[in-house]
């Protein structure tokens, strides 16, 4: 190809022009979304800023820093960083498993660093950014091609297997949904998408006898009919219920939810801290919460309609997809709609993974945002 | 190549399209949350804080203490004693449960089946829930196991309470005692300190009529627990009521005289106080330690118990039902007298016939010439079947019924026997044969269809000394709460005739009279008396005819009940008695020497002139007013 890749771009910025452009509203609305984290840590370890709440200020901090960063490199360095991304990612999930060390049954864990980092929290923004950037060569009538269709899938499904051997059947949920989701954007032909939905139909049936673990099925069954085995495996979603449910209107206040205080719920600090939240704020809260989120997800909706390379809009529409997935899931389980598949709530529960990838996708996003002018020509991205 | 081409503008339109169906989605997806928490948190929000409350909040019951159950003087007779316990916490046992039990077993004494009971306790419980290793340790055993505790791991010695009762058999048969909650209790009794663990009931005597008063009102500590159940803090605190002390018209210490007398013998006694029917002294022999039924008793004390013949679980002064022969005499010749025979004269021969009967006198040679008087002191059986003969069953009926017989006496312990005066009306219902006159001469010298339980022969003896209706009493205040004594009604018989039969009755113990050799000797502390056979066996015409075997001769359970009832002192009446010997009617008469010295310890420290310690607002308990017959 001899079309110069940035040959296409109107406009060049500078650091500070990119600065002024972010999208300081949104950045706002995901730092009081944080702050409300904050205070849940600081609630459910009995009114402390230890063990949790403080280290996940600074872990915001530097997410935060993570944000600005990315959201000023030049969207098309992302185009090109994708695969080198993905790829980087894959591995790392691949050693995770061959490799990292075993906790709570789940191998989820590699060392890097100071931080313990969840490969798999990464690839799901890397996945987003290779699909994007791969889609973003692909016209409608290219993606419904079975050998793109066929590479398409061979993305999602490789970490996708790796992610459910750790086992991890919320991220590998979300990995589909998301590699889903990006080639139902991109044109994928009706003619294939419904054949997929009747497979999934029979699959599931499937994967329930010979794929899920014991534990994994325990949640199902639980979760069908959590009253039947009150102090057994039904016992985290309904005490979850019991949490959220007694929260009320308006609340028992900041600081007097006692189903966590009094250890109540399981994953307080983590996968289950929304229902502490519901518990102290009520009904009021809550909403006041899920408006919060859907302005976000709004913003990113908005991002993604102006971009105006496709690389951009189905790299920002994946992105909020996915923070969007997240969202449902963790919500939908603790308050017993869906089986309790261990999701964290974004930006609020407790952990260094999820926060750093999901300020990463913020930035990814506030980078497509910056450079929503930016064109990128369909083939530019034919060398990797 | 041109940058952007058409397929780039479809692909757009698609994007557009399609992102729009998404957020269309996702705003459904938030519209099913939003409704979720509606339904959660307002629609069921009430039904899940209660439920949170019921996660946070445990109530725990506190045991309020046991009443005390006290003599007229103030002595302790059912307290509450310090239990010395060893708990044990799994959590802390650093090596393993059944190892501590092992070390523990080193320094008391530990069964194979209590250290199963453990095991199983431990494995009910939560890991950091005290489970009792042993109870009721003695101070010794306890301090031992505080020594070693430093290398008891998980051993927490404690110290609760439990029933005591010091002066254990001498008082069994009054008290009762306490044992563990059995289903029954649970019936009728829903009481929530019932529910407790190591809760205690009172089962008889006491302990059982006065349960609810002595048992108190549980409190309740509402604890913060945590999702493990460990107790976070106190919410508040009820401390309870605790049980009510019972003040017993007892004297201790003449309780305990009696119980002495009686011995290991088969007898029963009661002492009361004849102008008010006080009970002073109640005792059965043998009793049985109480104790034993609140630590647990074994299969083979229980045992022990149950196929002794001389049948230690039975109250014989109140359950024990006995023909109560010659002591039934002294309420005919009040009806005698009351029916104008006061100057009845009989002429004994030795037996009385009737139709072609015999009727016997005990005396087979005979008494001779015979008045009322006479006739109560030598027990002439052939007068009072004279009398009876005249009086005829419903008079006698009547006459018994009015002295307190046939009827229960009402004392507060529970299980009290009716005995039984029997009638012609009663015959006829349960038999359908009329009454007979020889069952009227049966029945005037105590014997036949009678039945009475020593407490309602003390009561005739202490109608006969006081001439009034007394009822025994025996809890005279509870709590604070004197209980209602009101003053006994004049009984339907002259002063003349009561001075006559208390004549009679002086006379069987200081005018030659059947229990003249064991008279009390001591002037002004003489009794008056009438002593009593009830047969055991049937004696044949046979045996009649070749001579009655003497009771020294036949086998203990084959021998007559020996009876007495009296009063003293003769000149005015205070102390009231009944007394019956199972098995015991020998010559020695041995229950008229008891009685004589149980009298005679009575009259000699006199509780009833020592100043009662019942509580200060027992105003109504002032005994009644002395009335002028003290013939």
């Amino acid at each position: 190809m001899t079309t110069r890749p940035y040959a296409a771009m109107r406009r060049t910025l500078s650091v500070v022009d990119k600065l002024y452009e972010v999208n300081w509203g949104l950045v706002l609305l995901i730092t009081i979304v944080a702050c409300v984290g904050f205070a849940m840590l600081y609630s459910v370890a009995g009114g402390n800023l230890s063990p949790w709440a403080w280290q996940q200020m600074w872990r915001f901090a530097v997410g935060f820093a993570i944000l600005v960063v990315v959201a000023t490199i030049d969207i098309r360095t992302w185009l090109s960083l994708a695969y080198p991304f993905y790829g980087a990612s894959l591995v790392l999930l691949i050693a995770v498993v061959i490799a990292g060390h075993v906790g709570k049954g789940a191998e989820r864990w590699i060392t890097l660093g100071p931080l313990g980092l969840q490969p798999s929290e990464l690839m799901k923004i890397s996945l987003v950014l290779a699909m994007s950037r791969f889609l973003h060569g692909k016209s409608v009538e290219d993606v419904s091609r079975p050998a793109n269709l066929g590479l398409a899938l061979a993305m999602i499904g490789i970490p996708a297997v790796f992610v459910i051997l750790q086992p991890n059947l919320g991220t590998t949920l979300i990995i589909l949904a998301d590699g889903a989701s990006l080639l139902f954007l991109s044109g994928l032909s009706w003619w294939w998408i419904a054949p997929a939905i009747t497979t999934v139909a029979v699959a599931v049936p499937t994967a329930w006898r010979f794929v899920l673990h014991d534990y994994q099925k325990r949640r199902v069954l639980t979760f069908l009919n959590p009253e039947s085995d009150a102090l057994g495996a039904g016992w985290n979603i309904m005490q979850a219920k019991i949490a959220i449910g007694s929260g009320g209107a308006t609340g028992k206040g900041f600081l007097e939810g006692t189903q966590s205080r009094l250890n109540f719920l399981p994953e307080k600090h983590t996968d289950f801290i929304f229902t502490n939240f519901a518990e102290e704020f009520g009904f009021v809260g809550c909403v006041a919460l899920l408006i919060l989120f859907a302005v976000i997800i709004g913003y990113g909706v908005q991002i993604a309609a102006s971009a105006r390379s496709q690389f951009g809009r189905l790299l920002a529409m994946g992105l909020t997809l996915n923070f969007f997935f997240y969202i449902m899931i963790n919500a939908a389980m603790v308050m017993g709609l869906i089986p309790v598949v261990g999701i964290p709530m974004p930006l609020i529960s407790y952990g260094g993974s999820a926060m750093f990838s999901v300020m990463f996708g913020f930035g990814l996003l506030m980078s497509v945002h910056v450079h929503r002018q930016v064109e990128i020509p369909r083939h530019s991205g034919g060398i990797i | 190549m041109p940058l952007f081409d058409r397929k780039d503008k479809s692909r757009y339109a698609t994007f557009t399209r399609r992102s729009l169906g998404m957020t269309g989605g996702m705003a459904a997806v938030f519209a099913v949350l939003g409704g979720r928490l509606y339904q959660l948190q307002i629609k069921n929000g009430d039904q899940y804080k209660t439920q949170a409350e019921e996660n946070r909040v445990n109530q725990r019951l506190l045991a309020p203490p046991r009443g005390r159950i006290l003599d007229r003087f103030g002595v302790e007779l059912a307290n509450n004693r310090r239990n010395y316990r060893v708990l044990l916490v799994s959590e802390q046992a650093t090596e393993g449960v059944e190892a501590a039990l092992d070390t523990i077993s080193k320094v008391i004494l530990l069964t194979d089946a209590q250290k199963k009971r453990v095991l199983h306790d431990l494995a009910m419980n939560k890991k950091f829930v005290p489970v009792p290793v042993a109870e009721n340790l003695s101070w010794e055993e306890f301090a031992r196991i505080n020594m070693h505790l430093p290398y008891l791991a998980g051993v927490q010695p404690d110290v609760g309470q439990t029933r005591a009762y010091p002066f254990g058999a001498e008082l069994a048969h009054i008290l009762g005692y306490v044992a563990a909650v059995s289903p029954e209790d649970l019936k009728d009794n829903d009481d929530p300190l019932m529910s407790l663990p190591g809760a205690r009931i009172g089962k008889r005597g006491i302990e059982k009529a006065y349960d609810d008063q002595v048992r108190g009102t549980a409190g309740v500590s509402r604890v913060e627990v945590n999702a493990y159940g460990r107790i976070i803090r106190e919410l508040s605190r009820d401390p309870g009521v605790p049980g009510q002390d019972v003040w017993l018209t007892i004297d201790r210490e003449l309780q305990r005289f009696t119980d002495e007398r009686l011995g290991a013998e088969s007898a029963a006694c009661v002492v009361l106080d004849a102008q008010s029917g006080d009970v002073l002294a109640l005792s059965s022999t043998p009793g049985y330690d109480p104790n034993l039924f609140n630590v647990g008793i074994t299969p083979d004390q229980w045992k022990a118990l149950t196929t002794d013949d001389h049948k230690p679980l039975l109250n014989k002064a109140l359950s024990g039902a006995y023909p109560p022969g010659s002591t039934f005499k002294p309420a005919m010749a009040l009806a005698a007298v009351q029916n104008g025979l006061k100057d009845l004269h009989v002429n004994c021969t030795g037996a009385i016939t009737l139709g072609n009967h015999q009727f016997h006198c005990w005396n087979r040679h005979g008494h001779g010439g015979v008045d009322l008087t006479r006739g109560i002191a030598q027990s002439c059986d052939v007068f009072f079947y004279e009398v009876a003969r005249r009086l005829g069953i419903d008079k006698m009926e009547a006459a018994a019924r009015a002295m307190g017989l046939g009827a229960a006496t009402g004392i507060e312990i529970p299980g009290e026997n009716s005995g039984f005066i029997p009638g012609a009306a009663w015959k006829e219902a349960r038999f359908g044969i009329p009454w007979q006159m020889g069952e009227t001469l049966v029945t005037g010298i105590g014997q036949g269809y009678v039945l009475a339980t020593p407490i309602q022969l003390a009561t005739v003896a202490a109608r006969i000394a006081s001439g009034r209706a007394v009822s025994p009493r025996i809890a005279h205040t509870v709590g604070s709460v004197s209980q209602p004594r009101p003053l006994p009604d004049p009984l339907p018989f002259s002063d003349d005739a009561f001075a006559m039969v208390r004549a009679g009755m002086d006379a069987v113990c200081n005018g030659g009279g059947t229990a003249s050799a064991w008279r009390i000797a001591e002037p002004g502390l003489e009794m008056a008396g009438k002593t009593g056979t009830a047969q055991v066996r049937v004696i044949t015409k046979q045996e009649r005819l070749t001579g009655v075997k003497s009771n020294g001769s036949l086998p203990w359970n084959l021998r007559d009940h020996a009876l007495f009832i009296a009063y003293a002192p003769v000149a005015a009446p205070r102390y009231a008695l009944s007394i019956i010997m199972e098995h015991g009617a020998t010559a020695a008469h041995p229950h008229v020497q008891m009685a004589r010295d149980i009298l005679r310890f009575a009259q000699q420290r006199d509780p009833l002139k020592m100043r009662a310690a019942y509580p200060l607002t027992a105003a109504m308990s002032a005994p009644p007013a002395p009335h002028g017959d003290r013939g």
